[in-house]
């Protein structure tokens, strides 16, 4: 890939009889072959004709207009944000339980941390769909599927904002609390007016990755049974496959994500960039 | 009547006994100044005071109330008790006119207006009133530090505690934070101050107590303290602080 580290001038002639100049040029020029290599391979290999009718076929994609937008990715997006304002707020009170001087709060925090993270997210997502109707035949989500998604991606990246903001919380200088309580304020009162706003800065660069990932597992709704209105965009770019029997609605669907994710993955290293930048 | 009372103080940090059985007073109006060196236990003194630091036996009374009283209502109690940090700590996210209102909002209640109005009263006497929309960082430390003594004030306390208020400054900083101080002293504030500036001490002091290994070794006049020192460990502390540069 790179050049070879080592020997520089030192080695004017090493014992192979090639000048360093020389061997880096012919370790270019061997990775350049095999890459060539294998890009021809590829090709051959493939069946053009089958795949662009098959994956670039704008006669099936056009089918998708406008259900593309205006349902899957508008579900996609419903669902995502729900999950994350959940999250978001569970995860708080997580990594506020975890300093709590109430040793059950911390035991029951790191506890639901290791659970909820060692889990595949699709398992959560088969227990809200089938063993919480079960457990709680009470218990209506507002939302129904709505409810439901947003209860399971919000149970996953809870796990993860809470260790998020445990570090953010951390980060946060010890006098910054020792002067609110100096001033009178009572404990929460220092949390919330001061020690969580400057938290919750230092972590915004961790939580836009955090809502890149929950963007792409809002796609395990599927598991949910969704209606062809309550449909995300993994879903709906599958069932519009098999309906034309032509996979390029899979394609559209993965391009979706990434005009989402793509520039939210940017725009969270332009944000820890500018952090680094202010130390 | 006494402001500050401390009875038989002691405090340990685990096996470590850092304070080891003060008394003093300090009397309304009076301004007290902490020497010592480093380690001798002057900031855990002062942050018994306002209980920052749980004290591990003896009482703390201000204004006559028990501090230590195990049903006090410490965040009522330490209203009265205004503190300066080493590192300022003022609130990086807030403006200097949020960071002094903020806590008379929310621990004083008083409304937004009055407490703009007390606030933007005390930047004035710290000679920062144009400053109020600026941000921490876009100020000196000088001035930093100058607003957190305007933000402590806001709150009207009966007595203010400065530990080492000048010493993370740069040296052309220090005498304008001590100005504001000094008029502090001339006004009538209540001060303990732990600090290194002898020349404050000497002139602005009422007293000078002097510590070393958790115990208060000389506690007097400044004109005796620092002028003619009783015990051999003041006077060699002194002459080390004085004459930095000499070899001892
Ligand atoms: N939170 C703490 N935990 C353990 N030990 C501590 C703690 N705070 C202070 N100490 C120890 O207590 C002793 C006294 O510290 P203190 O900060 O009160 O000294 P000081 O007189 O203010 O010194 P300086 O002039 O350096 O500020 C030191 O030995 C210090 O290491
Ligand atoms: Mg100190």
């Amino acid at each position: 890939m790179s050049e070879p580290s080592s020997s520089p001038t030192l080695t004017a002639a090493p014992p192979g009889g090639l000048s360093p100049r020389r061997r880096q040029q012919l370790s270019r020029g061997v990775q350049y072959a095999i890459l060539v290599v294998v890009i021809a391979v590829i090709a051959l290999l493939a069946d053009w004709r089958e795949i662009s009718k098959s994956f670039f076929n704008f006669t099936v994609a056009g089918e998708g207009m406008p259900a593309l937008f205006t349902v899957a990715l508008r579900n996609t997006v419903i669902y995502t944000l729900s999950g994350f304002v959940l999250g978001f707020a569970l995860g708080l009170v997580l990594a506020l339980m975890r300093q709590s001087s109430v040793a059950p709060y911390r035991w029951i925090s790191a506890a639901y941390v290791e659970v909820f993270r060692g889990l595949p997210a699709l398992l959560i997502f088969l227990m809200i769909g089938s063993g919480l109707p079960l457990a709680f035949p009470e218990l209506t989500l507002p939302g129904d599927v709505y409810g439901k998604a947003a209860l399971g991606l919000g149970l996953v990246s809870a796990a993860y904002m809470a260790e998020t903001f445990r570090a953010g919380l951390q980060a946060v200088p010890k006098g910054q609390m020792e002067a609110a309580r100096s001033l009178g304020m009572p404990y929460m009162r220092a949390m919330v007016s001061i020690v969580i706003p400057q938290a919750i800065r230092i972590v915004i660069p961790p939580l836009t990755n955090e809502l890149v990932l929950l963007f792409k597992d809002s796609s395990l709704v599927l598991f949910l049974g969704v209606t062809a209105a309550q449909v995300e965009l993994a879903k709906f770019g599958n069932d519009q496959a098999s309906t034309f029997a032509n996979p390029t609605p899979i394609l559209v669907s993965g391009l979706t994500y990434l005009i989402i994710t793509i520039p939210l993955g940017y725009v969270a290293r332009r944000l820890e960039a500018r952090k680094g930048a202010h130390r | 009547m006494s402001t500050v009372e401390i009875r038989n103080l002691h405090k340990y940090f685990g096996k470590l006994e850092v304070l080891k059985g003060i008394d003093f007073k300090v009397a309304s109006g009076q301004v007290v100044c902490v020497i010592g060196p480093s380690g001798s236990g002057k900031s855990t003194l002062l942050r018994c005071v306002n209980l920052l630091e749980q004290p591990t036996s003896g009482q703390v009374f201000v204004d006559g109330i028990e501090l230590t009283h195990p049903d006090v209502d410490i965040d009522a109690a330490r209203r009265r008790l205004g503190m300066v940090f080493q590192q300022f700590n003022l609130f990086p996210h807030l403006t200097v006119l949020r960071n002094v209102t903020i806590a008379q909002e929310r621990v004083l209640k008083r409304n937004r207006s009055e407490a703009e109005r007390v606030a933007r009263e005390n930047l004035e006497r710290v000679g920062l009133a144009e400053k109020a929309d600026s941000y921490p960082a876009q100020l000196s430390g000088g001035q930093q530090q100058r607003v957190a003594i305007a933000r402590a004030l806001a709150m009207s306390p009966s007595l203010m505690l400065f530990d080492e208020p000048t010493s993370a400054l740069d040296p052309e900083l220090v005498g304008d934070v001590l100005k504001v101080m000094r008029t502090l002293a001339q006004e009538g504030m209540t001060m303990l101050v732990v600090t290194h500036e002898m020349g404050f001490a000497r002139e602005v002091a009422d007293r000078v107590v002097f510590m070393d290994g958790g115990v208060i070794v000389e506690d007097g006049p400044p004109k005796q303290v620092i002028g003619d020192p009783r015990h051999e460990r003041t006077r060699a502390f002194l002459s080390r602080v004085l004459n930095p540069d000499q070899v001892s």
